[in-house]
């Protein structure tokens, strides 16, 4: 039976309902779920009361998906239906992998995206993961005792746009209203900082199961300022226990091992590894399929030193991203350790040796992330209004659209603080063209066949002019989330062409739909319910937005516009009693378009407020 | 619609100069920042998200344009009707273009000769040079308001830009 909780006196009876949010942290190795839970950060377990859910995906015969614990427990009988660090599959082609060749898997080239070939049929990274997130999501939701609002859904900062697109459809895929998707080293210092009233500039050095980060940021009263990030989206504990792994190949003389060995000879690879943190030696012990034994003795020492390159590996970007925000080492007033393979110490020691200061380990390195991520939930769900808490984040990689020649302009520069935007003119080459397409690559090489294609589009219906006389204006936006759309516009003629930039395997909200409607979750004849009360939650949410926003500046409004919003407003509320989704749709719409001069007025008002020194909450108390 | 007339300046309270209070550009603009972020409208109707994220973006914007030397300058010289011509005015003073040649001698030596040390030291040597430069800058934009002279040193700046970024990735690559 669940405790009953008690409020501290004059601390809670909040005015409205709590709103339940929640922090995850996908991982690659294994993905966690938090809250905020009478204003603490804690991590939700699982019944067996066990906070990690191993990031591992088993898919049976009889169409049956474990996750977690259930999927390793097979995942060396069953190595080639059970999906292991799908994380370092998300956004990538098959060719983007390496040692994919090794892997078990039946890979299936798809465009854009690797899939895997499962006893279930084919998978996705993408739904591979939200079926790791459909496990959180119910565990969070058992725990909470009602739906969630919406989630907070950590990404390594180095991620580029086809990998946050990917992360973001697969939390929609599960069913998850994506408040925000945050860097996971951004989600660390808000977590290290809140909890140690830190301020200064920060390093924080994530290196998790299959991605390294680092990000310096300043810390100031609540305001997280990423000044540089940079990192390595392919290297991480995962590549320790492959070192582990081939040298255990070496040193034991086996005959060439099937699948199943493999993936008992890594396993037991990670255990060692682990092992070797605390203990000086351990014995790598493990009984193969053929018969074969293996049992070699490997010390600390020797794990440092076939692991030195990764290690070394780590620094480069970490001297990039202090170049990048023009400081050196000694201006670092902290460095915070995060993800599992800090704990390792050789690590901890090079990082020390680089930095010249012990790092922080005082907070665990395998929950700070989901910890973050639930406070900014916490947040952004409305259930705090914390006027002070504000995080200022930046894109990891350059966008750039390809020249003639194979060439890469570069539109908007990595470490560019979200939400930005940029435009660039383009015009054309040849008499009378009356199209052009545009190749759209986030990297930081000069050539367009280093850097990673997003997507493609054509601008077309250009009217007939001289070469050289159209003015294309191609316009870049960055939104919060680090996800980009680019629109093109001929500015003589006015013809557009937008697009959110789709990786391109492309799914598009269409097929999301439909794969939500053909998942097991969703019944059909549960769809237009569920579109009914998605738009019933938009109806309410903006009746409670408007009405808070006439409290707070209804002086702002003339009488005209006064009844014009009312007329709006009561025309949802009556929309709202009945059960057409479409018409809730367009009352929503309408009060959302009576009320578009008035959010200018008064975001500019809040402008002006901010600039006298005076905060909104010190003019409504 | 948003009103985007008014200068980066006046959006952070300050008259137009060259020589601005850095600290309190920062601090404008956390404070602004902290009105018009996306993070502070989750729950807002869609036209507030949209103009969050117009407002947000503009208030970055207009940071990036201040805090740069460089593109405060250009900024300055634009607001007063002049353009730096970057990409067309490629007349420089003959000593200038000597000094740069020499400047791209010894990053290539050093370059060539995996000298990190060496690069670090042009590293340095390049911002104090840089440093002097923008110290011009004032004089020219805030005393003598000689437009035509700032935009003259605007261009040299540019130059050794390239420069700093020949040296970071000769480091990058050393360290690579």
């Amino acid at each position: 039976m669940a405790l009953l909780q008690i409020a501290e006196p004059g601390m809670s009876a909040a005015p409205h309902q709590h709103r339940l949010a929640v922090g995850i942290d996908l991982g690659t190795t294994n993905s966690l779920v938090a809250t905020v839970r009478s204003g603490m950060s804690v991590v939700l377990s699982d019944e067996n009361g066990r906070p990690l859910l191993p990031s591992i995906v088993r898919y049976s015969p009889n169409g049956e998906i474990e996750t977690g614990y259930a999927a390793q427990a097979h995942q060396c009988a069953d190595p080639q239906n059970t999906v292991i660090s799908v994380k370092r599959f998300m956004g990538r082609g098959l060719k983007d992998i390496p040692h994919a060749h090794e892997m078990p898997y039946k890979f299936i080239e798809a465009p854009g995206m690797v899939q895997f070939k499962t006893a279930a049929g084919i998978k996705s990274p993408v739904e591979v993961s939200s079926d790791i997130l459909k496990t959180l999501r119910t565990r969070a939701e058992k725990a909470l005792g009602g739906e969630l609002v919406g989630a907070v859904i950590t990404v390594p900062a180095y991620f580029d746009d086809a990998q946050r697109q990917a992360t973001k459809d697969a939390a929609r895929l599960a069913g998850l209203n994506v408040l925000r998707l945050l860097n996971e080293p951004t989600a660390a210092a808000v977590a290290y900082g809140l909890d140690n009233a830190s301020e200064g500039i920060y390093a924080v050095y994530d290196l998790g199961g299959g991605t390294f980060d680092i990000s310096i940021l300043r810390l100031q009263k609540g305001v997280f300022e990423v000044l540089a990030t940079n990192g390595d989206s392919s290297l991480g504990g995962d590549d320790f226990d492959r070192r582990v792994f081939c040298w255990v190949l070496e040193q034991a003389t086996l005959t060439p091992l099937n699948a199943n060995d493999t993936r008992l000879l890594m396993a037991k690879a990670r255990e060692v590894k682990e092992e070797l943190t605390y203990h000086p030696e351990v014995r790598f012990t493990s009984m193969l399929s053929t018969g074969e034994m293996v049992d070699l003795k490997i010390t600390s020492v020797i794990l440092a030193e076939i692991t030195h390159s990764l290690v070394q590996k780590t620094l480069a970007p970490t001297r990039k991203a202090l170049r990048d925000a023009g400081l050196s080492a000694e201006n670092i007033k902290g460095v915070v350790m995060v993800g599992g393979a800090t704990r390792m110490p050789h690590i901890q020691q090079a990082v020390a040796a680089f930095f010249k200061q012990e790092p922080l380990t005082n907070l665990d390195p395998d929950k700070v992330v989901a910890l973050g991520a639930a406070i900014q939930a916490n947040v952004l769900a409305g259930n705090k209004s914390d006027d002070e808490m504000l995080l200022l984040d930046v894109i990891p990689l350059s966008l750039g659209i390809e020249t003639m020649g194979g060439l890469v302009e570069k539109v908007i520069p990595r470490n560019a603080t979200i939400p930005t935007a940029r435009g660039q003119d383009f015009t054309t080459y040849k008499d009378g063209q009356t199209a052009m397409s545009f190749h759209v690559v986030q990297g930081e090489r000069e050539l367009i066949s280093d850097c990673r294609s997003l997507a493609r589009f054509e601008l077309r219906g250009i009217p007939p002019m001289v070469a050289g006389a159209a003015r294309i204006r191609l316009t870049f936006q960055v939104d919060a989330d680090g996800l980009l759309s680019v629109s093109a516009r001929e500015q003589t003629s006015g013809v557009e062409a937008a697009i959110t930039v789709k990786p391109s395997y492309g799914l598009s909200d269409d097929q999301i739909t439909d794969m939500l409607a053909a998942s097991r979750d969703y019944a059909s004849a549960d769809m237009l319910a569920r579109a009914l009360k998605e738009q019933q939650v938009e109806a309410n949410a903006i009746l409670a937005a408007v009405a808070a926003a006439i409290e707070a500046d209804g002086a702002l409004l003339t009488p005209e516009e006064s009844a014009a919003i009312a007329a709006s407003q009561s025309t949802l509320l009556k929309t709202l009693a009945g059960i057409d989704h479409r018409a809730l749709k367009a009352a929503v719409e309408g009060l959302n378009h009576v009320t578009e001069s008035f959010a200018a007025r008064r975001m500019d008002n809040s402008i002006k407020k901010a600039l006298t020194g005076q905060k909104l909450a010190d003019i409504a108390s | 619609m948003i009103d985007f007339s008014k200068n980066h300046f006046a959006l952070f309270g300050l008259e137009p100069a060259f020589q601005i209070n850095l600290a309190r550009v920062e601090q404008s603009y956390r404070d602004i920042q902290a009105q018009v972020h996306p993070d502070k409208f989750s729950h807002a109707s869609p036209a507030e998200r949209r103009l969050s994220m117009q407002w947000s973006t503009h208030v970055n914007e207009a940071y990036q344009t201040l805090k740069q030397p460089i593109n405060r300058a250009r900024y300055l010289l634009q607001l007063h009707g002049v353009d730096t011509q970057e990409e067309t005015n490629t007349a420089m003073p003959a000593a200038f273009l000597m000094e740069q040649m020499e400047w791209r001698e010894a990053i290539g030596e050093a370059k060539d000769a995996a000298d990190a040390i060496e690069l670090d030291h042009l590293g340095g040597k390049l911002r104090k040079a840089m440093h002097q430069l923008q110290e011009d800058l004032a004089q020219h934009l805030d005393q003598q308001h000689d437009f035509a002279s700032a935009a003259e040193i605007v261009r040299k700046l540019r130059f050794f830009d390239k420069l700093r970024e020949e040296i970071n990735d000769a480091l990058e690559t050393l360290e690579a």
